[in-house]
C-alpha cells in the first residue's frame, strides 16, 4: 500500500512511481482559502541595534576578557578594602618594607602600610577618575559637537574656533596651574581633565552629525514637524552613538593614565591617599631594594589599560555595522 | 478658495559657482480632494517647489513668493516654528526612498507614534493604539507585532507603507508624495499606488504627486503640471494633457512612453539634449535648445502662459497666430 501522505500529513513527493502521483487525495487540489494563506509571517525575533552589537561583542574573546577583568577590578576596588584588616593609611613601623607574604599579599611600604590594600584604594581613585572624566567628557562633547554640527554656519564656525584655541594650549601647562590653584584633590584632577578632554569627542560628534543631518530620515523627521533639538537628540545623536561610545571607552584609560602621570610627577593625589600613580611614585627610592613595591601598582595600571583598550577595540568592531555578518 | 494657492514662487540656491535658479516664478493651485501630478525630468524644480512651500530647504536656499496660501493661512507670513506645527499634521510628506527615510534605530511603532505625539496631546498608550489602526489602514499584516520591529526587518514595499502611515497619521489635508514608487519594483509600485488611491478617496486628502512617470500620473491624478527648467510649461487636466498637449516638451514626454499594445516594434523616441543650466538660465524659453520646432523668437523672449480652457494653460510661442504651420500638434 502506497500512500502519498506520510505520518505528519505532508505530501511525499513522488519520484518514480506514477501510482503514488495518482494517490494524492482529491481534497489536496481544492482551492486554498485566501485567509488561510500565510503572508509575511514574522519568523525571527526582532533584534535592536544594541542587542545585535552585544551579540557581536560577546563573540570577541579579548574584549570579553577585558570586560571580565574590569568588572573584577571594580568589584575588588569597591568591596576589597572592607574585608581587609588593614587600612590604606595605618602605619606600622614594625612591618616596614616587608616582602610579599600571606600576611601582606603585595608586601608593605616604608611606613609598613599594606600595599595590597593601598593598590585596591588606588583602583578606587583611578577607576573613579577614569569613568567620571569620560562621563563628563561624553556629556560636554556630545552636546557641544552636536549643536555645532547640526546648526552649522556661523554657530559652527565660532564654536569650532573656540575649540581650536583650547586645543592649542598645552594641557600640562594649565593642568599644573589649575592643580596649584585648586589644590591636589580628586575633584580638581577631574576638573582639570574635563576641561579639554571633550575636544576630541566634540569634533567626532560634530563630524557624525554633519554626515547624518543630510540623510533622508532627517528630512523626513523635519517633514513631520520635529523640532531641531528633537531631531538632534532623538535621531542624530543615537545614530552616532556607536563611534561616540568607542571614543569615550578609549578616554577612560587615557584619563587613568593622565592621573597616574600627574600623581607620578607629584602634582596629583597626595599621600596618605593612594592612586596607582602615587604608589609608583612612592616606590621610586626603593626601586632596587624593594622592586615589588613598584611592580604591583605598575601591573595594576598595565592590566587595566590593556583591558580597557581591548574593550574599546571590541566595541568598535561590534558597533560598526559594516562588519555585520 | 483652493486648499493650496501659490503665486510666482521663486527658489534660488547660493553655491560657489553662483545662484542656481531652481524654481523660476511658478504659480499653481491644489483643490480640496483632488490629486495633482507634477511631472518633469530631474532638476526641473518639482521637488524643490514643494519643499519650498513646506519651508524645508537647506540653509543656502532663498525663497520668494508673491503669495502662498494653504487652507486659508498665508504661509509667507508664518515663521518656521509655526510651520512646524502644520508639517506632519496638516501637510504630510512621502519620500522617494523608503530605505533611507526611516530612522534605522527606532522601531516602526516609535516612528509612527512620533508625529501623533508631537501634534496631538494624547497618551502614549492611545498613540500606540492609533498607530496600530493606521498600520491596518495601510494594510500591514499583524500590526501589533510589526509595531515592535525595526526598519531593516521590512521589505521596500512594506517600508513605503510605513512611510505612508507616518504621513497620514494625523489626517493631513495635503499629502505630498515625492516619487513614492520610484525606488520600488513594479508589482509593489502598483500596490502602493492602489493604496494611495484608496486613501485619497477614503480620507478626502488632496495629493500632490511628484513623478517623472506619466503612467503614474494617468492612473492617479486629476490634473497635471508639466515642469521644465524651473518653470511650468503646461498645465491641464489628464484629458487635456494626454489628448490635446500644446507644448513640444509635453509631446516629447508622451512620445517617450513605451507601449507594448500596438504589436508593431516601434522605437522609443527620446528627447535629445539635456536640460538648461539653471545658474545662467536661457533668456527665452528654456526648452529652445532641445525643441525641434524652435523659432527665432523662442531664444529671445520667454513665452507667456496662454489660457486654453478653464483648466488648460501652456507657455509656448507655437500658439502665436503667426507661428501656425510651424508644427503639427501631436496627439496620442
Amino acid at each position: 500500500m502506497h500512500s502519498a501522505l506520510n505520518k505528519n500529513g505532508d505530501i511525499v513527493v513522488p519520484r518514480e512511481s506514477s501510482l503514488v502521483w495518482h494517490d494524492i487525495p482529491d481534497e489536496e487540489f481544492e482551492k486554498l482559502d485566501q485567509s488561510a494563506k500565510q503572508s509575511e509571517v514574522v519568523l525571527r525575533k526582532s533584534k535592536s541595534y544594541w542587542q545585535d552589537a552585544w551579540s557581536r561583542f560577546r563573540k570577541d574573546p579579548l574584549a570579553m576578557a577585558g570586560l571580565v577583568v574590569i568588572v573584577v577590578i571594580t568589584l575588588a576596588a569597591i568591596f576589597g578594602p572592607i574585608f581587609s584588616s588593614y587600612s590604606y593609611e595605618d602605619q606600622n613601623i614594625a612591618n616596614q618594607n616587608q616582602s610579599p607574604s600571606l600576611e601582606h599579599w603585595f608586601g608593605t611600604d616604608k611606613f609598613g602600610r599594606d600595599i595590597f590594600v593601598r593598590t585596591l584604594y588606588g583602583a578606587r581613585i583611578s577607576l573613579t577618575i577614569g569613568f567620571v572624566a569620560a562621563g563628563i567628557n561624553l556629556v560636554i562633547g556630545v552636546i557641544y559637537g552636536g549643536i555645532s554640527g547640526y546648526f552649522g554656519g556661523k554657530i559652527d564656525m565660532i564654536m569650532m574656533r573656540f575649540v581650536d584655541i583650547l586645543y592649542g594650549v598645552p594641557d600640562l601647562l594649565y593642568i599644573i596651574l589649575l592643580m596649584m590653584f585648586l589644590g591636589n584633590t580628586l575633584e580638581s584632577i577631574l576638573i582639570a581633565l574635563s576641561l579639554t578632554y571633550w575636544i576630541g569627542t566634540a569634533r567626532m560628534v560634530r563630524s557624525q552629525v554633519i554626515t547624518l543631518k543630510f540623510q533622508e530620515y532627517t528630512l523626513a523627521a523635519k517633514a513631520i514637524g520635529s523640532s531641531n533639538l528633537r531631531i538632534l537628540f532623538k535621531h542624530l545623536i543615537p545614530n552616532s552613538m556607536g563611534p561616540i561610545i568607542v571614543t569615550v571607552t578609549f578616554l577612560v584609560p587615557s584619563a587613568i593614565f593622565s592621573e597616574a602621570f600627574l600623581s607620578f610627577l607629584g602634582i596629583g593625589i597626595q599621600v596618605p591617599m593612594a592612586s596607582w600613580g602615587t604608589l609608583v611614585n612612592d616606590a621610586i627610592p626603593s626601586l632596587f631594594t624593594q622592586p615589588y613595591q613598584m611592580l604591583f601598582p605598575a601591573i595594576a595600571i598595565s592590566i587595566t589599560m590593556f583591558a580597557l583598550n581591548f574593550i574599546g577595540d571590541g566595541l568598535r568592531d561590534a558597533l560598526d555595522p559594516r562588519l555585520k555578518k | 478658495m483652493h486648499l493650496l494657492q501659490v503665486q510666482n514662487l521663486r527658489t534660488t540656491f547660493r553655491i560657489d559657482a553662483g545662484q542656481v535658479q531652481a524654481v523660476r516664478g511658478i504659480s499653481f493651485y491644489v483643490k480640496k480632494g483632488e490629486s495633482l501630478g507634477i511631472v518633469g525630468e530631474s532638476g526641473s524644480g518639482k521637488s524643490v517647489s514643494m519643499l519650498s512651500i513646506m519651508k524645508l530647504l537647506p540653509q543656502n536656499a532663498e525663497l520668494q513668493a508673491d503669495h502662498v496660501q494653504f487652507n486659508g493661512q498665508d504661509l509667507n507670513q508664518i515663521d518656521q516654528k509655526e510651520m512646524r506645527k502644520m508639517l506632519g499634521s496638516e501637510i504630510g510628506m512621502i519620500f522617494q526612498d523608503p530605505m533611507s527615510s526611516l530612522n534605522p534605530l527606532l522601531t516602526i511603532g516609535d516612528q509612527i507614534v512620533e508625529p501623533i505625539r508631537i501634534h496631538q496631546k494624547i497618551s502614549k498608550e492611545a498613540a500606540r493604539k492609533k498607530a496600530i489602526d493606521i498600520l491596518r489602514i495601510v494594510e500591514i499584516p499583524s500590526p501589533e507585532k510589526r509595531l515592535k520591529q525595526y526598519p531593516h526587518e521590512f521589505s521596500g514595499g512594506m517600508r513605503q507603507r510605513v512611510m505612508i502611515a507616518i504621513a497620514i497619521s494625523c489626517n493631513p489635508k495635503l499629502l505630498i508624495a515625492d516619487e513614492p514608487t520610484t525606488a520600488l519594483d513594479v508589482t509593489i509600485q502598483a500596490q502602493i499606488l492602489d493604496l494611495m488611491h484608496d486613501l485619497k478617496n477614503k480620507m478626502q486628502t488632496s495629493i500632490v504627486m511628484i513623478t517623472h512617470d506619466l503612467g503614474v500620473i494617468a492612473n492617479m491624478c486629476n490634473r497635471v503640471l508639466v515642469m521644465y527648467g524651473g518653470t511650468i510649461v503646461e498645465e491641464g487636466t489628464i484629458r487635456e494633457i494626454f489628448y490635446q498637449p500644446k507644448h513640444p516638451y509635453t509631446w516629447g514626454l508622451i512620445k517617450s512612453i513605451p507601449t507594448v499594445s500596438t504589436g508593431k516594434r516601434e522605437k522609443l523616441i527620446p528627447i535629445p539634449g539635456s536640460p538648461p543650466d539653471l545658474i545662467a538660465p536661457p533668456k527665452g524659453c528654456p526648452f529652445t535648445a532641445r525643441c525641434e520646432y524652435a523659432m527665432k523668437i523662442c531664444e529671445k523672449i520667454p513665452p507667456q502662459q496662454i489660457t486654453l480652457s478653464e483648466t488648460h494653460r501652456a507657455a509656448c510661442w507655437l500658439m502665436h497666430p503667426k507661428a501656425s504651420g510651424v508644427a503639427k500638434e501631436v496627439t496620442v
